[in-house]
């Protein structure tokens, strides 16, 4: 198939409501103020539905939902919770083209990347939780001949998600599929800017969760982020988002006394060393398009690899092979799957992007290809189309120290191999990175010297459940995508237990 | 030195949002989704601290809103000038303007040697 009908029209796989109301305790409700917001598709810039514009009213409303439902569902087996999220997995996977056009109608992002891994990762996701819920054993510690403490894994309660909208289902299972196996009630907050698409999940799978275990509050940040974010009546809060709002979640979470996980970006370094180019073969071509990754979702990817780092002694001839690469990037209508590169997700985004390709020019980084808004044509015109482009320049550059969220990657040289880690590592960042050589020495000295919780070796933009994903520095707090999630999500109940007849002989 | 500024366009969004809220702040944020963007709360909302630069005060008629960064990001944005600018847009994480339908943006110069 070539191209998909766009939702709404003729043929289409997949038909979104005009209007979506929060789902709360099982069924969907109308929103207390009964205020609704238009949502467009990055596709075209027209509005396809309309969304509840939550309140704190609602919010209450949801969490009334969760602690209704947490205490049975928190007592339910952990073979009937993997069960449950086993189910919701096949369904995803039976209904997988509908949910990717569905996506790539809310996101922008081209259907290619839908069907080949958005929904595919969020498939995996639940069926890898729900293995690892079964597997997870507490402990038994032997303090002494007659004293054992047993430590065993209980859920947190009733817990807060903020989604964001750069892949609003996957980034809404990596969420909720180690929170829900670890048997908590959720309250989710999808982004404003995607609000839809997680709702054609959830109408999907409504049935085979117990009301009231996921409840969706839709609304701005502002007025439902905020007070679902600073509620006392959540044991833990989630967010993935940028720095500011993170800081202000911990504020809030440091009121309530409750943890926080958080993953707030990055600016990560993709470092080319010298012997990449020694033979023109496979591994070249691989590397090559290591380096063209920075056009996946179009760069709208928290671990964009959005700086390249190329040993001088091959960067010519690197550059002009990663040039012509990124020149073959298809850009058209995201529905069409021979498409590589679709819409950035919303208006203001799209303006930031070309504010930061306008700050790199005057700082006097010089634009190798693209470096402008692309006009598609036809109903393409008034979406969100931005040209891949690709900068050189210096470190110290504003365009190589924040994060753009755009397909835009700043390039520059390194001496040598010291050279290259000081450059990786200048950055306020710290979540991923990308390594390539030839070398395996080299490859390893330097994924353990750069400062980053993911560092991709000979590849990168893979995000298989079980690799641990996460921030250092101002990236944030917490892993997700491994079983160590489920951690987050659960209290240690320890319990000390003695076994000894006998008085202490204190008093 | 003045290190910020603002559009016709955005003081007016901040006219209507002071109307609405009370007194302003900005945090320009870093990062990722809705980073890189000035974050507009009601003064105080936000607790800046040691960690914080106070990059200057934006008057709109008779009141101030001062304008903040994190001090690390501050380091690498020292040598540009800001203005906070105002486009159509949706979302960004807590900041006041989204419902509006309209989103703060900054747009940046570098600072002249005289500035400097």
């Amino acid at each position: 198939m070539a191209k998909y009908a766009a939702p709404g029209q003729p043929g289409s796989v997949v038909t979104y409501r005009d209007r979506y109301d929060h789902f709360i305790g099982g069924e969907y409700v109308p929103p207390a103020k009964g205020q609704y917001f238009a949502n467009p598709t990055p596709v075209t810039g027209e509005n396809f539905t309309e969304i509840a514009r939550g309140t704190s009213e609602d919010v209450d409303r949801a969490l009334d939902a969760a602690h209704g439902a947490s205490r049975a569902w928190g007592r339910t087996s952990v073979a009937e919770r993997a069960n449950v999220l086993n189910k919701i997995a096949d369904r995803i996977e039976a209904n997988l083209e509908m949910l990717a056009v569905a996506e790539t109608w809310d996101n922008g992002k081209a259907v290619r990347e839908t069907l080949a891994a958005d929904l595919p990762l969020a498939v995996d996701h639940f069926r890898y939780f729900a293995g690892a819920l079964r597997a997870q054993e507490g402990g038994i510690s032997q303090i002494d001949e007659d004293l054992v403490a047993y430590h065993l894994h209980e859920p947190l309660g009733v817990v807060a998600q903020i989604i964001p909208w750069n892949f609003p289902i996957l980034m809404a299972v990596w969420k909720l599929a180690p929170a829900l196996a670890a048997g908590n009630a959720v309250v989710l907050k999808p982004a404003e800017q995607t609000p839809a698409s997680i709702h054609v999940l959830m109408e999907l799978i409504a049935d085979l969760i117990p009301p009231g275990v996921l409840n969706i509050v839709n609304g701005f940040g502002v007025e439902a982020g905020k007070p679902l974010a600073s509620s006392r009546r959540i044991a833990k809060v989630a967010f993935t988002g940028e720095t500011t709002t993170g800081r202000l979640i911990m504020q809030y979470a440091s009121e309530n006394i409750i943890p926080v996980t958080l993953e707030l970006g990055g600016k990560s370094p993709n470092v080319f060393f010298s012997d990449v180019a020694s033979q023109r073969d496979a591994f070249y071509d691989k590397a090559l398009e290591g380096f063209t990754m920075f056009a996946l979702n179009q760069g709208e990817v928290c671990t964009c690899p959005s700086r390249a780092l190329i040993q001088s002694d091959i960067y010519d001839g690197f550059m002009g092979d990663a040039v012509e690469r990124t020149r073959a990037i298809k850009q058209g209508h995201p529905l069409d799957t021979e498409t590589m590169m679709g819409a950035q997700a919303s208006n203001d985004q799209l303006e930031k992007i070309l504010s930061y390709i306008d700050i790199g020019r005057q700082e006097g980084a010089r634009v190798l290809t693209g470096g402008e808004r692309a006009d598609l044509g036809g109903e393409l015109s008034g979406g969100y189309y931005v040209t891949p482009t690709i900068f050189e320049g210096d470190n110290k550059m504003r365009i190589f120290q924040e994060e753009i969220f755009g397909p835009v990657v700043s390039v520059t040289q390194f001496s040598d191999y010291d050279d290259a880690m000081k450059t990786a590592n200048d950055t306020l960042y710290g979540l991923g990175a990308g390594v390539w050589s030839r070398d395996g020495s080299v490859a390893y000295r330097a994924g353990r010297d750069i400062q980053a919780g993911r560092v991709w070796v000979n590849n990168y933009h893979a995000y298989p459940a079980h690799a641990a994903f996460g921030g250092y520095k101002q990236s944030g707090i917490g892993r997700e995508n491994h079983k160590m999630m489920l951690d987050h999500y659960q209290q240690t109940k320890n319990l000390l237990v003695s076994y000894s007849p006998n008085a202490l002989g204190f008093f | 030195m003045p290190r910020v500024a603002l559009t016709p366009e955005a003081a007016d969004v901040l006219r209507g949002l002071r109307a609405d809220h009370g007194d302003l702040m900005f945090h320009q944020s870093g990062g990722c989704c809705d980073g890189s963007a000035p974050m507009c709360y009601l003064a105080g909302e936000f607790r800046t601290g040691s960690s914080d630069v106070h990059l200057g005060d934006l008057a709109v008629d008779e009141f101030v809103i001062p304008v903040w960064m994190s001090a690390a990001q501050f380091e690498y944005w020292s040598h540009t000038h800001l203005t906070i600018d105002v486009v159509p847009g949706r979302g960004s994480g807590f900041s006041l303007e989204a419902p509006l339908g309209v989103r703060f943006l900054v747009r940046s110069r570098l600072l002249t040697d005289e500035e400097l």
